[in-house]
Order: C-alpha cells, then sequence, then structure tokens
C-alpha cells in the first residue's frame, strides 16, 4: 500500500509526519512511502533526505489521489478533507469530541479515520501514544520559553560579583508534561515544586527531585478514569487556591499542565495570584489551549499583566519541530507495524483490538467514536482492591455457623466415647488431647525458615514407635520377633536419618 | 539386668516427653534450633534405654544388631543427600514410620497374650486402636512412597485423576468402615486376621491413589500431611499399647504436620479437601481463557543484568522450584557477596510454597551460606517492594503472579504473592514462555518494567557473574 505524507498546511505548523529515518523503517514494512514537496522542511528534513532512503517526493494533487494512507499532525481541514475519498486511512490528531463536524464529514466519505488522540492509555499502547510524546516535548519547551522571557538565571551561584539566588519553579499538575517540566527546570539548576490533585503521582515528583506540594485531604483522590486527573470538591479546590495564592508570592515561574479530559481547563491562577507575583515573574500556561489554567491567559499569545509574563502558546511542540516530528513519526511507525501483523504492507484494521479499537473514529462510513469504556486504568491495584472485599465477608459468614455446629457435633461424640469407654482408656484420651493443644502452640512459633528441619525432626520423633516394637521384641512367638526386628530396623534408619540431617541442616543457617 | 520398676520407666518417659517439646520449641528462631535437636536426641535416647533396661527381656543380640545397621544406614543416608533431594528424603522416611505402624500393629495383634489380657469394651476399644494405627500407617506408608517418586522425578509428576475418583475414594472408606466392623466381631471370637489384611490392603491403595490425584507443586501440602499422618500413626498405636509417651509424641508430631498443612494451604489460598481432593486445574475454561496475547515481552542479556545490578541500590531475589532444579543456589550467593561488597542491599524473599517442601529454598540458600538475616518472609518483605530497584525472580511463576491480585476469579485468585511488579525492574529467569504449575499465564512477564532473562538459570548467573 502507499503511504502519502502532505506537508502540513496549518499556520505556523512546522511539524510533518513521518521522518527520512522512520520511512526507512515503513518501507520496510513493505510500503511506498511517498512525501509532498517541502513537506519536512520546516522541520529541517529535506526532500532530498527523503529521496535518499527511497521515498518518492511528489505534489499535492498525487499525495491526496494516490495513497491509501494518509499521515497527517493535524487534522485536514476543509478542503483537505473534501479531498479524502472511500478506501482510504487518514491517521492524525482529529479530537472528534471538540471537532463532530469533521468527524460526520469523515464518516460521509466512508474514510478510515484514526485519531492518534484516541489511543487508550493501557501499557501495551504506550509506544503508540502521542500524546505523552508530544506532550513531554510540551513541558521541556515551557520551560525553555519560561527562561527566554524570565530575566535571570535558573540555578543559583556565588560569583565574584555577588550571589545570585535559584529561581523556585512551581509545576501545577504532573503528568507527562509537567514531569518533564519538572526534569527540564531541575537540570538547569532551579529549585522545582509541583502539585498534583492525584496522590499516587507523589512518588513520581519526588522521583525527580522536586518537592511535592501536599493538601491535607485524606478522603479525596484526583485520579480519574485511564490515569487522567478528575473535578475535585469545592472545599478541596479552596484550600488548593489558599495554597496557589501562597506559592505565587515565593516563586519565580509557575508551569500550569492541568487539564481533565472532556472539560475546559480549570481555572486555577486568578488575576489575583497573578498581581501577587513578583515583577518578572513568568507564567507559561500549557493549558491555553483549552482555555488556560490562568485567568489572564491569551491562547497563543504572550501578555504581560503587572509585569507578570504570561505565555499561552499552543504550539509547543511545533516549536521543536525536528524533535516533535521524530516522536510523532515513531509512534505513527509502531501504530503501522502493529497494523501490518504480515509486514507485507497491507494494513488490517482489527477492531477487537483494544488500541486500534480506540484510536479508529469512522470506518466504512460508520461513526466508531466514542469506543466502549476502557479496560483498564493506569493504576489497577485499585481497581482490585474493592472486588475481594465481599468474597471476604462471604467466607465470615460461613465460618460462624461451621466451627458451632462442628465444635456442638465433636461434643456430642466425645460425651458419647466418655460413655462407653473404660477409665483406662480416657486417662490416654486426655493425655492425647492436651498433647495436640501442646504441639498446636508450640508448632505456631516455628519460623517459617525452619519448615523443612522441623519436618525432618518430627519424623525422627515420630519413629519413637520404636517402643512399640521393643516391647514385642522379647516375645517368644518367633514371627512377633521377627516383625518386631524388622521394625527396629527401619524405625532405627528413621531415628538416626532424622536427627543427623536436622542437624547437618541446621548447621548451615549461620549469621 | 538392673531391677527398673514401673515407676522409673514412667518418669523417663515424662522427662522425654518434655524434652521432645522442647525441641519442637527451639525451632522458633535459628539460634535455639541446634539446642533444640539436641533435646530431641537426648529424649529419644532417654526413652530407649528406659525401655531397653525395663522391658526388654531377651534377644538383646538382635535388637542391637538392627540397632546398628538401621542406624549406620540412617546417618549415611543423612550425609549423603543433597540438600535439593531433601523433600524425598523427608518423604521416604515418613513412609518408615508407617510401616513401622503397620509391624507393630500387626505383632501386637499376633500376640496370644492380647485375648486374656482385655475383656469386652477392652477389647472392642483395643482392637479399634489397633486397626486405625494399621490403617494410618498403611496410608502414610503407601502415600509416602508414591510421593517420594513424583518428588525424585521416578514417577510423573501430573496429577493422575480416574475418572469417578471421589467416587473411589468414598467407596474404599465405607470399605474399611465394614472390614473394621468384621475385625472387631472376628476379633472377639478368636480370628479377624482376614479382615485386617484386607483393610490393610485397601488402606495401602488409598494411599496411592491420593497422593498420585496429587500434582508437582502442591507437594508442599502432601509432604506436610503426611508428616502429620505419620504422628498420628503413632499416637494411635501409642493407644494400642497403652503408653502415653508415644500417644504424647504423636499428637505432638500429628498437630505439626496439621499445622503446616494449614499454613501451607493458606498460602496457596486454596481450600485443604481440594488440595487432597487432587487434580489442580481441571478447569480447562479458565486456562484457554489466561492463554490469550498479552503483548510482548522484552528479553534482556546478562550483560545488562549485571549493569541493572550494580547500579541498584534495593535488590531483592525471589527465589522458586526452578532454582533447585538448576542447582543455583551457590552461584546465587556468589552475586550476593559481590552486590553486597559494592554496597548493594541485597535480600531474598521467600514465598511460603516456594519449592517441594515448607521451609524448602531456607534450607537450599543457608546450604550455600547466604545467611539467614536476609532471608525474609513473603509478610516480612511484601511492603518493601515500592523502595527496590531490582527484583530478580529465579524459577518462580505463580509466587509473583499479579493476576492473583487482580483477577479473584482466576485459578490462583486470592492467593498471597509477592509483589515484585511494584518495584522498578523486575528480571525473571525462565526457560522458556511456559506458564507455571497452575497453568496460568503470568501478566508479570508483559509489563514494561519486566525483563526476560532466558535460559537455564545455573549458566545464566553464571554469566551474570562474570560480567559483575
Amino acid at each position: 500500500m502507499r503511504i502519502g505524507v502532505p506537508r502540513e498546511i496549518y499556520t505556523g505548523e512546522k511539524r510533518v509526519a513521518t521522518t527520512p529515518e522512520v520511512a526507512t523503517q515503513l518501507i520496510k514494512l513493505g510500503f511506498d512511502v511517498a512525501v509532498e514537496s517541502n513537506a519536512g522542511a520546516a522541520a529541517n528534513y529535506s526532500d532530498k533526505a527523503y529521496e535518499a532512503v527511497g521515498c518518492s517526493v511528489v505534489g499535492l494533487d498525487e499525495i491526496w489521489n494516490d495513497s491509501d494512507i494518509v499521515l497527517k499532525v493535524r487534522g485536514p481541514d476543509d478542503e483537505e478533507a473534501a479531498r479524502l475519498k472511500s478506501g482510504q486511512t487518514l491517521i492524525s490528531f482529529l479530537y472528534p469530541a471538540q471537532n463532530p463536524d469533521l468527524l460526520q464529514k469523515l464518516t460521509e466519505r466512508g474514510v478510515t479515520a484514526m485519531a492518534m488522540d484516541s489511543i487508550p492509555r493501557i501499557s501495551r499502547a504506550q509506544k503508540v501514544d502521542a500524546l505523552s510524546s508530544m506532550a513531554n516535548i510540551a513541558g521541556y519547551r515551557a520551560v525553555v520559553e519560561a527562561a527566554q522571557h524570565f530575566g535571570r538565571f535558573f540555578t543559583g551561584q556565588i560569583t565574584a560579583a555577588g550571589k545570585v539566588l535559584p529561581a523556585k519553579v512551581l509545576v501545577i499538575g504532573a503528568g507527562v508534561a509537567g514531569l518533564a517540566a519538572i526534569g527540564a527546570a531541575k537540570s538547569m539548576g532551579a529549585i522545582v515544586r509541583s502539585f498534583d490533585t492525584r496522590p499516587e503521582v507523589k512518588e513520581q515528583i519526588e522521583s525527580m527531585d522536586a518537592e511535592f506540594l501536599m493538601l491535607d485531604f485524606e478522603d479525596e483522590d484526583g485520579s480519574g478514569e485511564g490515569g487522567y486527573a478528575k473535578v475535585m470538591s469545592e472545599e478541596f479546590i479552596e484550600a488548593e487556591m489558599a495554597l496557589f495564592l501562597e506559592q505565587a508570592k515565593e516563586v519565580d515561574i509557575i508551569i500550569t499542565t492541568a487539564l481533565i479530559p472532556g472539560k475546559p481547563a480549570p481555572r486555577l491562577i486568578t488575576a489575583e495570584m497573578v498581581e501577587a507575583m513578583k515583577d518578572g515573574s513568568v507564567i507559561v500556561d500549557l493549558a491555553a489551549e483549552q482555555g488556560g489554567n490562568c485567568e489572564l491567559t491569551e491562547p497563543e499569545q504572550v501578555v504581560t499583566h503587572h509585569g507578570v509574563t504570561i505565555i499561552g502558546y499552543t504550539d509547543m511542540p511545533s516549536r521543536l519541530a525536528a524533535q516533535s516530528s521524530q516522536l510523532y513519526a515513531t509512534n505513527l511507525r509502531h501504530l503501522l507495524t502493529d497494523l501490518t501483523p504480515e509486514k507485507d504492507g497491507q494494513i488490517v484494521v482489527d477492531m477487537e483490538d483494544e488500541v486500534f479499537r480506540g484510536a479508529t473514529v469512522c470506518k466504512d462510513g460508520e461513526t466508531t467514536w466514542p469506543p466502549p469504556a476502557p479496560k483498564l486504568s493506569a493504576a489497577p491495584p485499585k481497581k482490585a482492591a474493592p472486588a475481594p472485599a465481599p468474597v471476604v465477608k462471604e467466607e465470615k459468614k460461613r465460618s460462624v455457623a461451621g466451627p458451632v455446629i462442628g465444635m456442638v457435633v465433636a461434643g456430642l461424640a466425645l460425651l458419647g466415647l466418655g460413655s462407653v469407654a473404660p477409665a483406662s482408656f480416657m486417662n490416654h484420651f486426655t493425655v492425647f488431647v492436651l498433647a495436640c493443644f501442646v504441639g498446636y502452640m508450640v508448632i505456631w512459633n516455628v519460623t517459617a525458615a525452619l519448615h523443612t528441619p522441623l519436618m525432618s525432626v518430627t519424623n525422627a520423633i515420630s519413629s519413637i514407635i520404636i517402643i512399640g516394637a521393643l516391647l514385642q521384641i522379647s516375645s517368644d512367638v518367633p514371627l512377633i520377633k521377627w516383625v518386631a526386628i524388622g521394625t527396629v530396623l527401619i524405625t532405627a534408619v528413621n531415628i538416626f536419618g532424622g536427627f543427623a540431617v536436622t542437624r547437618r541442616m541446621l548447621e548451615m543457617f549461620r549469621k | 539386668m538392673f531391677e527398673v520398676n514401673e515407676g522409673i520407666i514412667q518418669v523417663s518417659y515424662i522427662i522425654a516427653t518434655i524434652l521432645f517439646i522442647l525441641a519442637l520449641g527451639g525451632l522458633s528462631n535459628q539460634e535455639t534450633a541446634r539446642r533444640g535437636n539436641w533435646y530431641g536426641i537426648i529424649g529419644m535416647a532417654i526413652a530407649l534405654i528406659a525401655t531397653f533396661v525395663g522391658d526388654v527381656t531377651q534377644h538383646y543380640e538382635y535388637l542391637i544388631v538392627a540397632l546398628l545397621v538401621g542406624g549406620t544406614v540412617g546417618i549415611i543416608a543423612a550425609r549423603r543427600v543433597q540438600m535439593t533431594q531433601m523433600p524425598e528424603l523427608v518423604a521416604i522416611l515418613h513412609s518408615l514410620v508407617g510401616l513401622a505402624a503397620v509391624a507393630v500393629g500387626f505383632a501386637n495383634f499376633m500376640d496370644p497374650a492380647r485375648l486374656s489380657h482385655y475383656l469386652g469394651v477392652e477389647l472392642t476399644i483395643h482392637d479399634i486402636e489397633t486397626y486405625l494405627g494399621i490403617l494410618i500407617g498403611a496410608v502414610t506408608f503407601s502415600g509416602s512412597v508414591i510421593a517420594f517418586g513424583k518428588l525424585s522425578g521416578r514417577i510423573g509428576g501430573k496429577p493422575l485423576t480416574l475418572p469417578g475418583r471421589h467416587w473411589l475414594n468414598l467407596l474404599l472408606l465405607i470399605a474399611s468402615f465394614w472390614f473394621g466392623y468384621e475385625f472387631v466381631v472376628q476379633s472377639a471370637a478368636g480370628g479377624g486376621m482376614q479382615p485386617l489384611i484386607i483393610m490393610t490392603v485397601i488402606a495401602l491403595l488409598f494411599g496411592i491413589h491420593m497422593v498420585m490425584a496429587i500434582g508437582g507443586a502442591d507437594m508442599p501440602v502432601v509432604v506436610s500431611m503426611l508428616n502429620s499422618y505419620s504422628g498420628w500413626a503413632a499416637a494411635a498405636t501409642g493407644f494400642m499399647l497403652g503408653n502415653d509417651l508415644l500417644i504424647v509424641t504423636g499428637a505432638l508430631v500429628g498437630s505439626s504436620g496439621a499445622i503446616l498443612s494449614y499454613i501451607m494451604c493458606r498460602a496457596m489460598n486454596r481450600k485443604f479437601l481440594s488440595v487432597i481432593a487432587g487434580g489442580f486445574g481441571t478447569s480447562e475454561g479458565t486456562q484457554v481463557a489466561g492463554a490469550e496475547d498479552q503483548g510482548e515481552v522484552a528479553p534482556i542479556e546478562a550483560e545488562e543484568t549485571a549493569d541493572l545490578l550494580t547500579n541498584a541500590k534495593e535488590v531483592m531475589i525471589i527465589p522458586g522450584y526452578g532454582m533447585a532444579v538448576a542447582q543455583a543456589q551457590h552461584i546465587v550467593y556468589e552475586i550476593t557477596k559481590s552486590l553486597r561488597a559494592q554496597g548493594v542491599n541485597v535480600r531474598f524473599g521467600i514465598h511460603p510454597v516456594a519449592g517441594r517442601m515448607p521451609g524448602h529454598m531456607n534450607v537450599l540458600l543457608a546450604e550455600a551460606k547466604v545467611p539467614y538475616d536476609i532471608v525474609y518472609e513473603m509478610d516480612e518483605i511484601n511492603d518493601d517492594f515500592p523502595n527496590i530497584d531490582v527484583s530478580i525472580i529465579i524459577g518462580a511463576n505463580d509466587i509473583v503472579n499479579p493476576s492473583a491480585l487482580t483477577d479473584p476469579d482466576g485459578p490462583i485468585g486470592g492467593m498471597p504473592v509477592l509483589e515484585c511488579w511494584k518495584g522498578k525492574v523486575s528480571i525473571v529467569l525462565k526457560r522458556s514462555m511456559a506458564t507455571g504449575y497452575a497453568g496460568v499465564q503470568n501478566p508479570l512477564f508483559f509489563l514494561d518494567n519486566t525483563r526476560m532473562l532466558f535460559g537455564d538459570a545455573g549458566d545464566t548467573l553464571d554469566k551474570v557473574f562474570k560480567e559483575l
């Protein structure tokens, strides 16, 4: 099949959906790869570089007319959508929730469309997860943009000309982008703090050597489905805002990355907080496209308010075009590899597969979005925890009746035995029952590491049965005598062997 | 010989009893365990001497020869046995106790003094005791022989599941009751040998059938159960002979084995009866469901493993039966020593049912001179896994299977497992991608933080050690 990669026409978009390096791999999978002239120019991939690895460089019309699979970064605009035709497969970011018109158009044209933003967040699909790879770049670039607009060092220094304090950075939302921002800011020498509503990311933040800002809300856990955050309660938000206001007075740079899937970005930084910040401070709002975490953010703009620079760029990945093209192209390549099980250049969209099912938004003239709910959350142990609980309860209920009946039966049996058995037997029986209890008490104290020696020593001790043979060996009946001698022989094996091997084992246990 | 009265013998028996209890109590920790073993030896010696002096009146020469020959055989076996063969040795020693119980029971029954000694109800009770002693002894004997065969590989480890095996067991049980009744009736009239022999044969068959139906990894339960039976056999013999020392010792051993069986069952989250009923994994449906494609595994080489280990701060080693098979415990300790010398905190996490016998892994590690204070039980270290940098799983599978927690209805659902996947990286040493004993696919192998190191554990660890 033929893969076509058009040039991105969205204003300012510098990325490209495949790189020469990745194209080599696609060709190995059995595909023909055609790239529109100048498609990679903005990301520093020349037409020559594509030609060198065996791609054909063609014009706009050829790309759209002759390709079986179209790879793009941004979703198609109206004109591009009109060029698509039935039987073609389109793979790009589509955001079907935000773009219902586009989705309908693609469905009507009979296109099979796979949205890179709808890949389910499961472990197996991580290599295809373009949102994560883009978020990673955005987080890194956010720090670079902040540094660009920040008038001072990030790192602290003591120089001949005086002391320089390190910059303090607050990262709100420790998702992929947040963690990337923490890493980048940290490696530039800043003091980094981070806040997130999901307590389980505390460890991740601390593993990056940043400080986790904790809110004392024991009951509330902000983890929603698929590892994303969810909307929090009012009291929580109030406490959160107080915390941010306090931090705003202290920190030099705030990077916000808070997003809740399918909802406008939460308002976390108010005008009051911005005004509380020191002059020359910088806010980078990575949620600008969804309305911004900061009240004063203007999407795609850099604005200054009260001496604080607020960066609202929505094209952070595009600002690192070569890097993001490479990662995005690799994500696409992984997806295509999985779609081409035979490695013969023919894709098979298996709708039973969770990943393909999640990504495919329309197929054969039917809208297949939204997909059924994902099976796994990013934090599976949590879901597992409530499930076993009812089982335990059930067992407890049963266990009340069981022992009572058992004890009654045992008691009656003992009474019955006592009523007929002679005194001598009952004496022995008393000893037996008491010995069982002693054994029960003693054995529970045995450490698990010594269970094997316990078995060999009890084995040796149980050969006390030799006493029976000793009582019989003096018999005048030859058969009894010989049986007794045989018994002495085998129990002797046991006594000596059992104690000796126990000793040998115990000798080995050394500190 | 000397004139020894009944009182002195009784006192000796009491002393022996106390020493036996101290012997078991001593095993509560490693420091007192050696002393405990000596208590056991002394107790046994006192009991033997007292009986020897008090009750034996003739045939000393045979007795001494039998003791010497048996003792020599026992000591040689104890010296020669490999630590990996311990389960087999324990099983075969159990069978000897069972055999002895059968022999003592028959000899006692053949004693002509019996009928004059007991009368009426006493005779009935005595006969029932004899009968029970032989029954339990015979089951212990044949069951242990089969367990020995399975553990030493002479008999296949697969469970033998005859059609209608539960009915067969029930039939054998009813038959033993019937012959028991026959035996008591005939014995009062002076006969009874015939039903006794038939019952013995039935008990032997029952023992064989019971253990044949149980698979390899359930062996810890079987071995401890047979341990318990050998105790009950001794106790029943004690009732028969009216000897309290035997009763007490038998009861101690019996309850010890019973508790071990219980601990093992709990560690597998299985009911004792369902283990004994045998045939794990008979519900084929779940196996197929678990075998679905779960994604790709990430292989790793020895070189990279060594690299990960040297750069780690906390390492956990989780051994399983595969380590015993590969005899890898010595090289494991070499690696441990080398890493500890570099300041890496290496510890061992032991699952209660790892191996083929309770405490099997501890003995193997002790043999390789691993100090016991870095060997931990599952409950002690399971909470530490989030801090562990590298976990090495050597020849274990089901005991590190996360689906035991995530899939409560699965074949191993609810079984406590070592949660190594909570650490940073888990390295699994395995020969192939085959499933474990329970026939359940292990999702651990497909996790992002799991690396598979394929090959024989001994060889691969050798390579890792060279790279260190």
